[in-house]
């Protein structure tokens, strides 16, 4: 299998603000891979020197084979984008959006017509087609813009933020698009903020903080990078807390953590359910009422705090745009 | 071939542009309302006190409406490219495999598409109000030929202060401190004969006069009683028009496309 974008050291700079930081990047033909990181991370950065946007100071990618600087032209005939602000114009109808694109892909007048009437029917936006962009929702929108990037059927396709900013029921509508279209073999590149979404969309993700990549791998690879199970239950007493602790210590494989606050306990486990059997066992043997218990695999929430140290979701809330 | 595709790459954003002034007519309304005002208001209220030997003023008028006309029109091409700089479609555009001139070619034709009309429109009010045509139908469309051959190379500058200061309201501000006295410090509106010295050196050497008397002379508004002033481009204004339309575009299409590539690649 071939590499469809490969960046190394990739480096961009704002006067004193450093947006890429020596970026390595690589992503497998066919597959989906998503940059995630908070806001300022430089993933919007990262996607316009992919896409020949903008020009990297340092450092060099080559995308779909072709390096971005040099073959900027040739490059350009080969990827779609739907960039972080939906790039549709608002004096247009959709229909004359899409059609305006396939002209200026060159794929001339017949097929462009021909082929804006297929995304738009597939987009579910047949009905608005004809109506100023003007009028349309964000959700709309959006979808309008992913068209676009899809008139000339791109081999390597860039979302930057696809979702932000759609309520939930559109969001999982545009779930469902993305994973309906990369079937057909298209390499995506997905940025987001949302753990969940590169959860459930990406083959492989990459984290990103501060300009550079801070860990890369499947999501169940990066969750194990922060540990495996762990058995989490609360009790109503704290006397019961320290009993619970001494009770289940057997079964722990590293640092019990309690919580005397809020009587919780998280004991770092590993055996499945087989353990949560055995600790409920243990646990009524002593008498402790439990009033809640479950084994939890870590989610890519806590592998995002324990590799930036900060929580993904409370920074992305400072500055929704 | 790459020059015909390119030049149809313009041509898709100009159909762009246009459709823009199709749907939101207010802007084609606005920029014929202010020089149909100012038809009215020199032909019926200021026009009395102006003497013009030899002829009516109102004849005189129109040719120097026309100038104003299509430089006002012309200042779109700046106030259009700063609000495109605003949104995220110049990105899009980017991503394509079009000709990167096509955003400028685009906006500087389908300004002059809007000029034309424009100058169309100006011409009716003005046989309305009394103005005639006294040459040849061939001298006339000379005469509105270079009109829109002046708007367009004047769009080009309109376009590189556009790229320059990006927002559509300081655009508006910047280029009337511009064309005001390109406008108005010329022989539009009076004989620039009877400027004060100072103002008369300027008068005579601006662009502006020179189409205005080309136009002037190929529409027929003269008469034999004015003798044009005794400075170059006034005694030869088809030439110094066309003269001045080839500097424009020397000057600012390259600072046009140069100030293109500093405003998107950021
Ligand atoms: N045109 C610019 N001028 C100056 N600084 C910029 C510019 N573009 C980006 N930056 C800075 O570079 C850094 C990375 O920005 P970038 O837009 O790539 O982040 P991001 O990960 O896409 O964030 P977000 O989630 O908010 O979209 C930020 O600190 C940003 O302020
Ligand atoms: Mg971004």
């Amino acid at each position: 299998m071939t590499d469809a974008i490969v960046a190394e050291g990739l480096v961009k700079r704002y006067g004193s603000v450093v947006a890429l930081d020596g970026l390595d990047l690589t992503v497998p033909e066919g597959t989906i891979t998503g940059l995630l990181g908070p806001n300022g991370a430089g993933k919007t950065t990262a996607v316009r020197v992919f896409t020949t946007l903008l020009e990297a100071d340092e450092g060099s990618a080559r995308v779909a084979g072709l390096d971005v600087r040099k073959q900027a032209d040739e490059l350009r005939t080969k990827i779609g984008l739907s960039g972080q602000y939906a790039a549709v114009d608002d004096n247009l109808t959709g229909f004359e959006n899409l059609d305006m694109v396939g002209r200026l892909y060159h794929l001339g007048r017949a097929r462009s017509r021909e082929r804006a009437r297929e995304l738009l029917a597939r987009f579910d936006l047949e009905d608005a087609a004809d109506r100023p962009v003007k009028g349309y929702s964000g959700g709309m929108r959006r979808r309008l813009d992913l068209a676009g990037a899809l008139v000339a059927k791109p081999t390597v396709l860039f979302l930057d933020e696809p979702t932000t900013g759609l309520d939930p029921r559109s969001r999982l509508g545009m779930w469902d698009v993305i994973e309906e279209l990369v079937k057909g073999g298209t390499t995506l590149l997905l940025t987001t903020q949302y753990l969940e979404e590169a959860d459930r969309l990406a083959d492989q993700i990459a984290v990103i903080d501060h300009g550079r990549v801070i860990a890369e791998g499947t999501a169940d690879q990066l969750k194990d990078q922060v540990g495996g199970e762990r058995l989490e239950l609360s009790v109503a007493t704290s006397a019961e807390l320290s009993t619970a602790a001494g009770t289940l210590a057997g079964l722990a494989v590293g640092q019990i953590d309690a919580d005397d606050r809020q009587n919780h306990l998280t004991v770092p486990v590993t055996g499945g359910s087989s353990v949560l059997m055995e600790a409920i066992r243990r646990l009524d043997a002593e008498s402790v009422k439990v009033l809640d218990i479950g084994l939890r695999r870590p989610t890519l929430d806590d592998v995002f705090l324990a590799l930036t140290g900060h929580v993904a979701d409370d920074s992305a809330q400072g500055e929704q745009k | 071939m790459k020059l015909l595709q390119a030049l149809a790459d313009g041509a898709v954003v100009a159909k762009r542009n246009l459709i823009k002034i199709k749907r939101v007519p207010d802007l084609l309304v606005f920029s014929t309302a202010a020089p149909i005002m100012f038809v009215l208001l020199f032909a019926y209220v200021f026009g009395g006190s102006i003497q013009i030997p030899g002829m009516d003023y109102r004849e005189f008028l129109m040719a120097g409406i026309f100038a104003q006309t299509v430089l006002f029109g012309a200042t779109i091409t700046g106030s259009g490219l700063a609000e495109d700089m605003t949104k995220g479609i110049i990105d899009r555009f980017r991503s394509l495999p079009m000709a990167r001139s096509a955003v400028l070619v685009g906006r500087t034709t389908s300004d002059l598409v809007n000029n034309a009309l424009v100058i169309v429109i100006m011409m009716i009010t003005g046989l309305i109000v009394g103005w005639r045509i006294h040459s040849s139908p061939l001298e006339a469309l000379a005469a509105v030929g270079i009109l829109l051959l002046f708007a367009y190379a004047f769009s080009w500058a309109m376009a590189w202060i556009g790229l320059l200061v990006r927002s559509p309201e300081v655009f508006n501000n910047a280029s009337f401190i511009f064309i005001f006295p390109i406008t108005y410090i010329a022989n539009t509106f009076v004989q620039s004969e009877n400027l004060p010295a100072g103002l008369r050196h300027v008068a005579e050497w601006n662009p502006v006069s020179a189409v205005t008397l080309a136009a002037r002379e190929l529409f027929g508004n003269t008469s034999p009683l004015q003798t044009p002033p005794d400075v170059w481009p006034l005694q030869h204004p088809v030439l110094a028009s066309l003269g001045w339309v080839v500097v424009f575009l020397l000057i600012f299409v390259p600072l046009a496309n140069y100030q293109y590539k500093r405003a998107v690649a950021r």
